[in-house]
């Protein structure tokens, strides 16, 4: 099944009440496929096809206020368009669910893979996940709703997906019966909402005397939230017997250097750790699933006894550290006792192939750097000079 | 059409009150005038989708509310938006009976700024989509709440912070969008333009596009003392003036037939209306008449078509 097609099978089975999106590549086949489920009878919500991002997300904002389960999906100018809207729904606590298939911020103009777009909205106050293949953005779906719509957490969550790269693979995707989803996601009970026989006023403006203070509630609750995504990842592994974890490690547990990665790469990446492997080297893998909010101890614990890390950022922060990710390292790290050094490449933006012999060559140029004493380095990798 | 009334029946009024006293509006704003006429209109089964701007700041300092009904304010561009999100919202919900069955009307609500310019897309958006919603827009004519700067709604020669009269140029030099007719466009089922000076009118406009099935816009001028630079005890006065002389004919349009809710056969000259206001003071006797030429124009126009019922 196509994991664009397995996503809006998940949307049908999560029971969602009102889909709002406007097209645009690569996320064009999720809403394609909604449609067709909802012009055949099989999806029992309001979808609407918008005229613009901006509206997309105003519309689930709405809807989310009234009461009802909502869903969205962009990707690349897409969510830039809908950015002011981004920080709203978090900031009204309202669970919307929203897709992203990553795809490169123009310009010049590129519709192929990388992490900007959603960097650009790093800061959102949505929970934020990133998935390695198909089954894990199927999976994601329900965990998100559910994550999202728990009275502890009530935040709206972002599923980020590559754009192509995953978007439009055929893969094997094992879904999950309807009874087993109905027990795992209920119908969303919403604290408040907009409703005549409970009149609730809704996005009153803040003076400064009250405005930190919101902020502040909004800061505890994504922390808090945590546990409870721990809590949701178990329930929906001891269903389906597939368990996530905020970092997930591969043959990292020994390794003297680590390969850190986010969304699909970690798939290749884990190849190439095999090949080097296999040649008697010291390499593991440590892979990003929970963006925000940060598991700082848990990614600790994976880097506990690396002598370095190779970050792979898929997004470039122009005049600035480097990549989003091995900035946030970085500063993961500095306080702790044990810190690895930390060399970061940005690889495979707007979609260019990266194979596991790339990932080989970013570790070999890594471990000679450092050897030689460039032990923070930067490189925007692959540059044809 | 709407009832003809000769006299100012106040008291066919419900007391009720949606919108509560103590809000922050300036003295004699004669939006929150209109804002207080259209909740009184809708009564209790209504939620309220507010664009940013003077009726969401003066309404809503947390944690304090003037809103006796369910009220949400998200940004300044996408009420129309918000309220297609709400109406489907609802609907779905009764669909599957998750909340009970009954009439909620659902309002969107923007000043001209809000309307006219940043949240135009997505008025036409939602109107396209055939939402049952009532967009209310009230129209003061500028962005009076970051401080009088024109937009798109301001009329010909008046002078605004960023359309100010000058030595070479005389205040706004762009004619005010005709909204109405853009909404009309849509072939909504209902348009109207109404007046908080004409309170029955309005009343009944409001209650109009409620029982509508579908979208339906109102557009109501709102008179700002503040931002028109006039006595805030002439604000009635002035809007009555705008009527009276074809600055701001009233009208409905039902299916896309015209109709005028009052005619004069001859309008006052719109002197009377200018002179009262302080952005208008630098207009010239000439440029005055240049305005009320192409304003009659515009009025015989509409009275054209409300005579085809066109």
């Amino acid at each position: 099944m196509e994991v664009s097609i397995a996503a809006a099978e998940a949307v049908r089975q999560a029971n969602v009440d009102v889909i709002s999106a406007y097209p645009i590549t690569p996320q064009t086949h999720i809403v394609e496929h909604l449609s067709e489920l909802v012009a055949n009878g099989e999806l029992d919500g309001e979808f609407f096809c918008v005229e613009s991002e901006h509206s997309a997300l105003s519309v689930c904002v709405g809807s989310e206020a009234a009461g009802a389960r909502s869903f969205t999906c962009t990707s690349s100018q897409g969510l830039a368009l809908m950015s002011e809207i981004t920080y709203i729904a978090s900031g009204l606590r309202l669970p919307i669910v929203m897709i992203i298939s990553n795809r490169t911020l123009s310009a010049p103009l590129s519709i192929w893979n990388d992490h900007s777009d959603v960097m650009s909205i790093r800061d959102c106050g949505w929970i934020q996940l990133f998935t390695e293949n198909g089954q894990e953005v199927y999976d994601h779906v329900f965990i998100a709703y559910r994550l999202g719509e728990d009275r502890n957490v009530l935040l709206p969550v972002i599923v980020n997906m590559d754009g192509f790269i995953l978007s439009h693979v055929i893969e094997p995707i094992e879904l999950i019966e309807q009874e087993k989803i109905d027990q795992f996601l209920p119908p969303y009970q919403p604290l408040h909402r907009l409703h005549p026989d409970r009149p609730v006023t809704m996005g009153a403006f803040a003076l400064p005397s009250i405005f930190a203070e919101t902020k502040k509630a909004q800061e505890v609750a994504i922390w808090s939230s945590m546990p409870k995504i721990l809590e949701t990842w178990k329930a929906f592994g001891d269903m389906t017997g597939r368990y996530y974890k905020p970092i997930e490690t591969y043959k990292a547990e020994d390794a003297e250097t680590l390969l850190v990665t986010m969304g699909s790469f970690g798939e290749t990446a884990s190849v190439a750790v095999d090949m080097m492997r296999k040649e008697g080297r010291s390499v593991g893998l440590v892979k990003i699933r929970l963006w925000r909010p940060f598991p700082f101890d848990e990614f600790k614990k994976a880097a506990l006894h690396a002598k370095q890390l190779v970050v792979i950022d898929r997004a470039v922060s122009v005049g600035g550290p480097g990549g989003p990710v091995a900035s946030e390292l970085r500063s993961a790290l500095y306080g702790s006792d044990h810190r690895p050094f930390v060399y970061n490449f940005v690889a495979g933006i707007s979609g260019r192939d990266v194979a596991p012999s790339d990932f080989i060559k970013m570790v070999d140029k890594a471990e000679i750097e450092i050897e030689e004493g460039n032990k923070e380095g930067y490189e925007l990798y692959g540059v044809r000079e | 059409m709407t009832e003809k009334l000769n006299v100012y029946a106040v008291r066919m009024l419900t007391q009720k009150e949606y919108f509560a006293p103590g809000h922050r509006a300036c003295q004699g704003c004669a939006e929150v005038l209109a804002v207080r006429l259209v909740a009184k209109a809708l009564g209790r089964n209504v939620i309220v989708a507010a664009a940013t701007g003077c009726m969401e700041i003066v309404s809503s300092p947390f944690p304090f509310t003037s809103w006796r009904v369910p009220w949400f304010h998200v940004a300044f561009e996408n009420a129309a938006a918000v309220a297609s999100g709400i109406e489907s919202g609802l609907k779905v919900l009764m669909r599957k009976g998750r909340i009970p069955n009954k009439k909620i009307v659902t309002i969107a609500m923007a000043g001209d700024g809000g309307t006219a310019d940043i949240g135009l897309q997505a008025l036409s958006g939602a109107l396209e989509r055939d939402h049952d919603f009532i967009y209310i827009c009230t129209d003061n004519e500028a962005y009076m709440n970051t401080g009088i700067q024109r937009s798109s709604s301001t009329p010909f020669g008046a002078s605004t912070t960023t359309s100010p009269a000058g030595k070479v140029k005389m205040g706004q030099i762009t004619w005010k969008k005709n909204m109405p007719a853009i909404v009309a466009a849509h072939n909504i089922p209902y348009v109207a333009t109404a007046c908080p000076s004409y309170p029955i009118d309005l009343v009944q406009k409001v209650k109009k596009a409620a029982d509508t099935k579908g979208a339906a816009y109102v557009h109501i001028l709102s008179v700002c003392p503040t931002g028109w630079r006039s006595a805030p005890e002439l604000s009635i006065k002035l809007g009555r003036l705008a009527v009276e002389t074809g600055v701001f004919p009233l009208y409905e349009v039902e299916k896309g037939r015209y109709h005028l809710s009052m005619d004069f056969p001859t309008l006052r000259p719109i002197k009377e209306y200018f002179k009262l206001q302080g952005r208008f003071r630098h207009l010239t006797d000439d440029m005055i008449q240049e305005i009320e030429k192409r304003i009659h124009q515009e009025y015989e126009e509409l009275r054209e078509k409300a005579k085809k019922g066109v």
